[in-house]
């Protein structure tokens, strides 16, 4: 049953997404395609709750995954906001 | 505890649901990147009261991967942008490759679901991983850009999806007993990222990086089923989503299917269309040019990769403004495809303050052409190469072009006569209203700077 709603939720996600972003103006896709890679990371989550496996190559490769999410989230969100700033000031102008 | 770590997930869901849909507006494009942000931050901090986790070694996994993240972020100039979403798109697909592969450590007799959602999680994870990685080392040159095609390329391509595909049956049937096979999917899959990305060409890198994008969230979403969580599978949906409607704009603006992006090989060989190039080309000094400029009272800008190679953007910043200064109209025309990544160009204008209502896309521009007095292209070729318009023969041929070749002159600031990535000899150079400015694209604009400050001191 737990698989069947998961695979419940998938189906519509897949049908969300595709509605969410329709006309993006050329402008925003270097940062729509850098902010929505951000959010690729979160296997952060999967990572963290990995750790708590016992052995230690299950916990190497939990930590490394958790650092390499990690790599991807903050530096995804960081310069998404840097260029998004510039847009900004450009329009300020 | 579980009831609220999974309400809080919701949360995240919905907030990153708003991220992205103001991300695709110009006006709310930065706060909805932060409601994404925080919509991560409590996806995180929900999963940390989890309890019974491996609190040290989480706490240098974050603060390693936060502190790499941070300083890549700040320390990237704007012209090395798609190396640098090249790299985060693969640290996402390992990790996501990484939790699925920790998943088995953890248990190794999982439901036959959870082991199709490992097998995915592996595959498209290691894609993603080393394509981006190998896309990474294209466009920052530390391999040649030129698509890499060998003898028997597809069917090796096609041996190694077949064998991954088998062995990661015989995994989902026996999973206890099949670790060796599941870490021989690892590696094919990791040598098939690399395979399915060295035959394509640089120019069509913003193909490459918006579906490696695609693939870090289908990653994501695998990973999501390994572990049986809501906001893995909504959250990785939405960026496979999104990635696939970006990947769709770019090849559009290609006139090109995906399936031909990724296995032609496109640019490899030299395929000059039929037609033949009548005309001269006609140099022109900087002092000229600027004489044409100083008359003219509607300029256009057309940039492409060169100008990000050559760094112009802040000499053609610089230019405008005196362009401006003296009455003129100017004007920006972006290709969807220009440079290497989705929206290059205009990050690169960004960076130099060019306000972005002066930015122009081709369907806006191209109907009023003929009242451009010049169209100053540079280091931009195949986007404004008249033959995808006249020469039915060209490869290039039905790709949506800037019509600079329609303006009363067309300036072409070009290093030397060699074409574009395409290969496709360029006819605009042999037009009688062309007029080709030899040299670097940056020390060009620079000089025409210097002309106009000139002539207003003396």
């Amino acid at each position: 049953m737990t698989m069947l709603l998961l695979l419940f939720i998938f189906v519509l996600s897949i049908f969300l997404g595709l509605e969410l972003i329709t006309k993006v103006p050329s402008q925003l896709h270097t940062p729509l395609m850098s902010g929505s890679n951000a959010i690729s990371g979160i296997s952060i989550v999967g990572a963290l709750a990995a750790t708590a496996i016992h052995g230690t190559f299950g916990t190497v490769l939990a930590v490394l995954a958790v650092a390499f999410a990690m790599i991807n989230v903050v530096g995804g969100y960081l310069v998404t906001d840097r260029m998004l700033a510039m847009f900004k000031t450009g329009k300020k102008e | 505890m579980t009831t609220a770590i999974n309400l809080a997930y919701i949360l995240a869901s919905i907030l990153f649901i708003y991220g992205l849909k103001m991300l695709g507006r110009a006006d709310t494009a930065r706060r909805g990147n932060t409601v994404s942000a925080v919509g991560m931050l409590i996806a995180i901090v929900a999963t940390l009261l989890l309890g019974g986790l491996d609190y040290i070694w989480v706490v240098v996994g974050l603060l390693a991967g936060g502190l790499i993240g941070l300083v890549a972020a700040r320390v990237v100039k704007m012209t090395q942008m798609p190396e640098m979403v090249a790299l985060f798109n693969g640290s996402g697909g390992l990790a996501s490759m990484l939790v699925g592969w920790a998943e088995y450590i953890r248990d190794p007799s999982p439901g036959v679901v959870t082991a199709i959602a490992i097998f995915f999680a592996v595959l498209v994870g290691a894609v993603a991983f080393t394509g981006s990685v190998v896309a990474w080392a294209k466009l920052s040159e530390k391999m040649p850009g030129k698509p890499i095609l060998f003898k028997g390329q597809q069917p090796a391509n096609a041996l190694i999806v077949g064998g991954a595909v088998v062995l990661g049956i015989i995994f989902v049937i026996t999973p206890p007993t099949a670790y060796p096979l599941l870490l021989i999917v690892i590696a094919l899959s990791l040598v098939l990222g690399v395979l399915a990305v060295i035959p394509i060409g640089g120019a069509d890198m913003p193909i490459v990086i918006s579906l490696m994008n695609s693939y870090s969230g289908v990653a994501a979403l695998a990973a999501g089923f390994v572990i049986s969580n809501n906001v893995l599978i909504v959250a990785g949906t939405l960026v496979g989503a999104s990635g696939l409607i970006l990947t769709q704009i770019m090849c559009k603006a290609m006139n090109r299917s995906l399936a031909n992006v990724l296995f032609s090989g496109f640019g490899a060989v030299s395929t000059a269309g039929t037609m033949k190039v009548e005309g001269e080309v006609k140099p022109i000094t900087a002092e000229d040019a600027y004489f044409i400029l100083e008359a003219a009272s509607s300029i256009i800008f057309v940039p492409g990769y060169g100008m990000a190679v050559a760094q112009a953007q802040h000499a053609v910043k610089e230019l405008a403004d005196l362009l401006e200064r003296n009455g003129a109209e100017v004007r920006y025309a972006i290709h969807p495809v220009a440079g290497r990544m989705p929206g290059h160009m205009n990050v690169l204008l960004a960076e130099a303050n060019v306000p972005y209502e002066q930015l122009v896309e081709p369907d806006d521009v191209n109907p009023t052409m003929e009242m451009v007095d010049v169209a100053v292209v540079i280091g931009a070729n195949d986007v404004v190469n008249p033959a995808a318009r006249e020469d039915a023969s060209s490869p290039l041929y039905g790709m949506p072009i800037i019509n600079v070749d329609q303006a009363r002159t067309a300036f072409v600031l070009k290093r030397s006569m060699n074409p574009g990535f395409s290969g496709v000899d360029n006819p605009l150079f042999f037009k009688p209203n062309t007029r080709m400015l030899f040299g670097d694209a940056k020390s060009s604009i620079q000089t025409l700077v210097s002309e106009f400050k000139d002539a207003v001191a003396a």
